[in-house]
């Protein structure tokens, strides 16, 4: 009897193999993620079978909402890397004569999307961060045919960065013709070839 | 003593010999459980975080626009009985086939919608021709139609693998005969 007691431990397993197993895979996933830079501007982008992944350089998305009332739509623009956009506002500072400080450009080449007219480019980046959260909520880039800032981004970005790819990245229920507007400014600027930006889903079996 | 520190062989004193010849052959154990838990917690975040954020892209491709140039170029001549014409509304789609204009209606339902209609014309236009992919799609856009609409349009010919299709400005003549159909549809439902 007092034998069968003696056996009376805590049965203890050894981890260590699961740890190790563990670790391995949060150092595996720790270097391969790539957070996203937080987007200004809220899309739900729509749903469809495309199954190419986005690449992840030389890459300008256009982002694209409807505004308030549902009938137009706001506009972003953003590009990749920190150098490109860096020689974009130069090129901005070349066309429209506007000065930028050192400390605005630091922003500048931190902001991943921009979605405010040239005119209020250096207010915006001297407000505060409530301020341009603020502002992200209702501005946008003018695509009107009579001002179209979004030709003078696309053309700055292009001729930045030759080799960049357009995506475009635009709310499920923006309405057409901001669309078509966007289209035809891209053809205007001879890109005929461009990426719609989509999440995945299933292949129907036919 | 060794013992103590792991807390497990503390108490077997009286079953063993005990005193001077109690080697301290067992290891201090440290309980893994707490680090482990963190481990997949950590885990479990950058599983979801990489799966989660992958972003997919749709390749679009657009006729360059007519300029000066191209004014005498002719364009090409194709077969009436070739073309299917979709006007895509919001959620709907009315569509008529060659040049005579009897619209018909229908939507993006996986399996009534547009993709039957689209598979039905192509056999009856396979059939005619004794040819594969005769059939051309001219997809005009409405102005009451929303992104998700051309998405899903553009997707619906990923899905039936149509090649030949072509985003053309849908022009007014178009607009009055969809005003049309919406009223005789109205009259007798």
């Amino acid at each position: 009897m007092a034998k069968f007691k003696a056996k009376k431990q805590n049965i203890a397993i050894d981890m260590t193999p699961m740890v190790d197993l563990a670790f391995l895979l949060i150092t595996f996933f720790m270097l391969t993620v790539k957070f996203r830079a937080p987007e200004s501007l809220e899309v739900h982008v729509p749903s469809s079978i495309a199954d190419t992944p986005l690449p992840a350089q030389d890459i300008m998305v256009i982002s694209v909402a409807p505004d308030a009332t549902g009938k137009g739509g706001r506009v972003f623009f953003g590009v990749d890397s920190k150098h490109t956009r860096l020689a974009i506002l130069e090129k901005i500072q070349e066309r429209y004569g506007y000065e930028f400080d050192e400390q605005e450009k630091r922003l500048f080449s931190i902001l991943p999307e921009i979605g405010v007219p040239f005119s209020q480019l250096k207010s915006y980046l001297n407000a505060s961060e409530a301020e341009r959260k603020r502002v992200d909520k209702i501005s946008s880039i003018p695509i009107d045919s009579t001002n179209n800032e979004l030709k003078d981004w696309i053309l700055f970005a292009r001729y930045s960065n030759p080799k960049i790819r357009i995506a475009i990245r635009a709310d499920e229920k923006t309405p057409y013709p901001v669309i078509a507007q966007i289209i035809e400014t891209l053809k205007d600027q001879k890109v005929h070839r461009f990426n719609l930006i989509t999440t995945l889903e299933a292949q129907p079996k036919s | 003593m060794a013992a103590e520190v792991g807390g497990d062989g503390g108490a077997p004193k009286k079953g063993k010999k005990s005193g001077k010849a109690h080697k301290p052959k067992k290891r201090p154990r440290i309980d893994m459980t707490p680090m482990v838990d963190l481990g997949f917690l950590l885990l479990t975040f950058f599983v979801l975080t990489t799966t989660m954020s992958t972003p997919n892209t749709m390749p679009v491709v657009v006729p360059p626009k007519i300029t000066e140039k191209d004014k005498d170029v002719e364009p090409p001549k194709i077969s009436e009985d070739k073309v299917i014409t979709l006007l895509v509304s919001r959620g709907k789609i009315y569509y008529y086939t060659g040049l005579k204009k009897e619209l018909k209606a229908t939507d993006f339902s996986p399996k009534t919608g547009i993709r039957k209609v689209l598979l039905e014309q192509r056999a009856e236009i396979e059939a005619n021709y004794g040819k594969k992919d005769e059939m051309i799609v001219i997809i005009k856009m409405m102005e009451d139609a929303q992104y998700r609409d051309f998405v899903d349009i553009l997707d619906e010919m990923a899905v039936i693998n149509q090649k030949k299709y072509a985003l053309v400005d849908i022009t007014p003549e178009d607009k009055e005969i969809v005003e049309e159909y919406q009223k005789t549809i109205e009259k007798n439902p």
